[in-house]
C-alpha cells in the first residue's frame, strides 16, 4: 500500500481505530466456543453474557460520555417489566419484538430522565440516578396490581423465539439468543463509538468547555448517548425476565447498580469489552469466592476492588495482557521483517 | 464601515467586583484589533461573555450585525465565531488528528454522524489534513494530546479554532508561557493567519501587538481606556501612565 498525500494519510489513521483487532476475533470465537464445549452451564453463562449487556450500556455513559451512574438497574428494571408484562398479558408475543419494545420502554425513561442528569457535577448525578432507580423500585411496590408486588410478575410463558425456538429447560435457546443480541448490539455500539458523535463524546468527557467551543451541542450529545444507553440496559432486562420467566422487585435494587459498577471497574472502561470481560471475571470471582467461604464473598470482593484501585488497572492489564502482547509483538516483528513496512 | 463583532453597554460583575464595566467595543470586518490592558483588566472575561461562557449582567453583543448575547456557546461557533483559551482547553486523551476531525466535522454538519465512522469522507479528511499540515502537527497526529509538548499544544490550541472556520477569530494570549525554541512557530502562525478573518488579539507581549494590530483597544478596570491606530496608542499619555510606563516587560 501507498499512502503519500497527507489526506490519504489522515485517512488511514482516522480509520484505524475502528479496524478489527485480532483479539476481537479471538474474544467472540472464545464466547461461542464456549457455548459449544459446555452445554451444562448455558445459566451460567446465559447470566454473564446478560450481565456483560448490561455493563455494555454503562459503559456508553461512563466510559464514553463520562457521565457516573449509580442507578442503572432503573433501566434494567423497566425493560425486565415490560418484557413480563407484555407476555403475560399476551400484548407482544412474539420475543424478539417484545424486547425492542422492552427496550424502547426503557429508552423513553432514560430520555425523560437525561435531562435531570446531565446538568451538574458528578455528584449530583450519582444521587439523581440513584434517585430515580430508588423510585422506581418503590413505585413498582406500591402499584402491585400491575407489577405484582414483592411476589413479582407470576405465570410468565415465552413464546417461541421467531415462532420457531421454544425455550428449554436446559437454557440453550436463551443463551444463544442472548449471545445473538449481544453480538448484534455491540456492532452497532462498536460503529456508533468509531462515528464522528462518538468521538464527540469522548471529547465531552475530556473536556466539555473546548468542546463546546468547537461547535458540539454537548447537551444534545448527553441526552442521545443516555437515552441509547437506556435502551440497551432495557433490552438487557428483558432478557433476563424472557430468559428467567421472572421479573421482581430486585431488578430495580441498588446492588444490581452497584455490581455493575464493580463489572467496569474490574473490566475497565473505554473500549466497550471492559464490561463484557468485567462480566466475565465478576462472576467468576463470585463462584470462586462463595464457594471458598460463602459469608465472606463481600470481604473478598472488596479486597479486590482496594487492591485494583491500589495498583491501578493499567499495571494489572499489564501484566495479565503481557505474554499475548510479546506473542503478538514477536508474531508482527517477524512478519515485518519478512514482508518489509506496512 | 461594516462591524464583524460588536458589544454595546457590556456589563458584567463577579459578586460585587466590577469586570466589565459600561463596555462598547467595536470590531470592524477584516481588522486585525488587539486588545490590551494590565493583568486582571478583564480581558478574558470579555472574551468569555463574546463566546457565551459567560452571560453578561447587562448589555448586548451583536456579531456581524445579528444579537448573540443570548445564543449558546456551540451556535455562535457555527456562526462564524471562535476562539483559543489563555489555558489550553484540550482533549488530553484524543490526539491532534481526533481533535481537529471532530472541529471539521462539526463545522460541515456531519458532527452527529452516528453511523459512518470517522475517516471516510474524503473532503473532511483533506480538510484535517491542511490544517495538521499549517500547523506544523503532522508528524505528532497521532500522539495523545496530553503528551504533546506546550508548544505544539499551543498550535493545537489555534489549529482547533481554525479548523471551524470563523470569520471572527479571538485569540487569547497565544503567545503566553511558549518557551523561546517553539515561539516563532507560535508567531508564524498568528501571521499567517487567513487575511479574510477577522481577529481580536489579546496580548502581553508588545512587539507581537504593534507588528500584529492595525487597531488597539485598552482596557482598564473593565472600561475601555481609549482606542486607536497603534501609532495614537503608543502617543497616547494615558497609555503611557497607566499601563505601558506601568511595568517594563509588557
Ligand atoms: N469566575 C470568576 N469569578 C470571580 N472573579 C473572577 C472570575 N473570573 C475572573 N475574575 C476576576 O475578574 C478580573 C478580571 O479577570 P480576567 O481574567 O478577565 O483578566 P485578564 O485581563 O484576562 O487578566 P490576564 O492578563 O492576567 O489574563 C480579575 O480580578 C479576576 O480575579
Ligand atoms: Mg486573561
Amino acid at each position: 500500500m501507498t499512502m503519500s498525500t497527507p489526506p490519504e494519510i489522515v485517512g488511514f489513521h482516522a480509520r484505524r481505530t475502528a479496524r478489527w483487532h485480532w483479539a476481537e476475533f479471538a474474544f467472540w470465537t472464545v464466547l461461542i466456543g464456549c457455548g459449544l464445549l459446555f452445554p451444562s452451564r448455558y445459566l451460567i453463562m446465559t447470566e454473564i453474557v446478560r450481565l456483560g449487556l448490561f455493563a455494555l450500556s454503562l459503559d456508553l455513559i461512563l466510559g464514553y460520555a463520562g457521565i457516573v451512574s449509580l442507578g442503572h438497574a432503573a433501566f434494567f428494571g423497566v425493560g425486565a417489566y415490560s418484557a413480563g408484562l407484555l407476555a403475560l398479558h399476551g400484548i407482544v408475543g412474539e420475543p424478539v419484538l417484545a424486547l425492542l419494545v422492552a427496550g424502547l420502554a426503557a429508552a423513553v425513561l432514560g430520555f425523560a430522565t437525561s435531562f435531570l442528569v446531565i446538568r451538574g457535577v458528578d455528584l449530583t448525578r450519582l444521587m439523581v440516578t440513584l434517585g430515580i432507580a430508588l423510585l422506581l423500585e418503590a413505585l413498582a411496590e406500591r402499584f402491585s396490581d400491575i407489577t405484582g408486588g414483592t411476589d413479582g410478575l407470576q405465570g410468565i410463558v415465552m413464546q417461541p423465539l421467531l415462532g420457531l425456538f421454544e425455550f428449554d429447560i436446559f437454557g440453550k435457546v436463551g443463551f444463544w439468543y442472548t449471545v445473538a443480541v449481544l453480538f448484534v448490539l455491540f456492532l452497532l455500539a462498536r460503529r456508533v463509538v468509531h462515528s464522528p458523535f462518538g468521538l464527540s463524546l469522548r471529547a465531552i468527557r475530556n473536556n466539555p468547555l473546548r468542546a463546546s467551543a468547537v461547535g458540539i451541542p454537548v447537551n444534545a450529545r448527553l441526552v442521545a448517548i443516555y437515552t441509547f444507553a437506556a435502551f440497551y440496559a432495557g433490552i438487557a432486562g428483558a432478557l433476563f425476565t424472557q430468559t428467567t420467566q421472572l421479573a421482581s422487585l430486585d431488578v430495580f435494587s441498588f446492588e444490581r447498580s452497584a455490581d455493575l459498577i464493580l463489572v467496569l471497574v474490574l473490566g475497565g472502561t473505554g473500549y466497550l469489552y471492559g464490561g463484557l470481560i468485567g462480566a466475565l471475571v465478576f462472576k467468576l470471582l463470585q463462584e470462586t469466592f462463595s464457594i471458598l467461604t460463602p459469608q465472606y464473598w463481600l470481604f473478598w470482593i472488596g479486597l479486590v476492588l482496594v487492591v485494583i484501585v491500589m495498583i491501578g488497572r493499567e499495571r494489572l492489564h499489564r501484566w495479565v495482557l503481557f505474554l499475548p502482547r510479546s506473542i503478538a509483538r514477536a508474531v508482527r516483528s517477524g512478519k515485518t521483517a519478512a514482508g518489509g513496512a506496512e | 464601515m461594516t462591524l464583524a463583532l460588536q458589544t454595546i453597554g457590556l456589563e458584567k460583575q463577579f459578586g460585587g467586583l466590577a469586570v466589565t464595566r459600561d463596555l462598547s467595543l467595536n470590531v470592524e470586518a477584516g481588522a486585525r484589533h488587539a486588545l490590551i490592558g494590565p493583568n486582571g483588566a478583564g480581558k478574558t472575561t470579555v472574551i468569555n461573555q463574546l463566546t457565551g461562557v459567560l452571560k453578561p449582567n447587562g448589555g448586548r453583543i451583536l456579531l456581524e450585525g445579528h444579537d448573540i448575547t443570548h445564543m449558546p456557546v456551540h451556535k455562535r461557533v457555527l456562526r462564524g465565531l471562535s476562539r483559543t483559551f489563555q489555558i489550553n482547553q484540550l482533549y488530553a486523551d484524543l490526539t491532534p488528528l481526533e481533535t481537529i476531525g471532530l472541529a471539521v466535522s462539526e463545522r460541515s454538519g456531519h458532527g452527529s454522524d452516528w453511523w459512518r465512522r470517522m475517516g471516510t469522507r474524503a473532503d473532511i479528511n483533506g480538510e484535517i489534513a491542511e490544517n495538521l499540515e499549517r500547523f506544523k502537527l503532522l508528524d505528532v497526529m497521532n500522539e495523545p494530546t496530553g503528551t504533546l509538548p506546550y508548544g505544539k499544544q499551543r498550535l493545537l490550541e489555534i489549529a482547533v479554532a481554525i479548523a471551524t472556520k470563523p470569520r471572527v477569530l479571538l485569540l487569547d494570549e497565544p503567545a503566553a508561557g511558549v518557551p523561546e525554541s517553539e515561539r516563532h512557530d507560535i508567531l508564524a502562525a498568528v501571521a499567517g493567519l487567513p487575511r479574510e478573518v477577522t481577529v481580536l488579539l489579546i496580548e502581553h507581549d508588545m512587539d507581537l501587538v504593534f507588528s500584529f494590530a492595525d487597531r488597539i483597544s485598552v482596557l482598564v478596570s473593565g472600561a475601555l481606556l481609549t482606542e486607536g491606530t497603534p501609532e495614537e496608542v503608543a502617543r497616547d499619555p494615558q497609555v503611557k501612565a497607566v499601563y505601558l510606563g506601568e511595568d517594563a516587560d509588557v
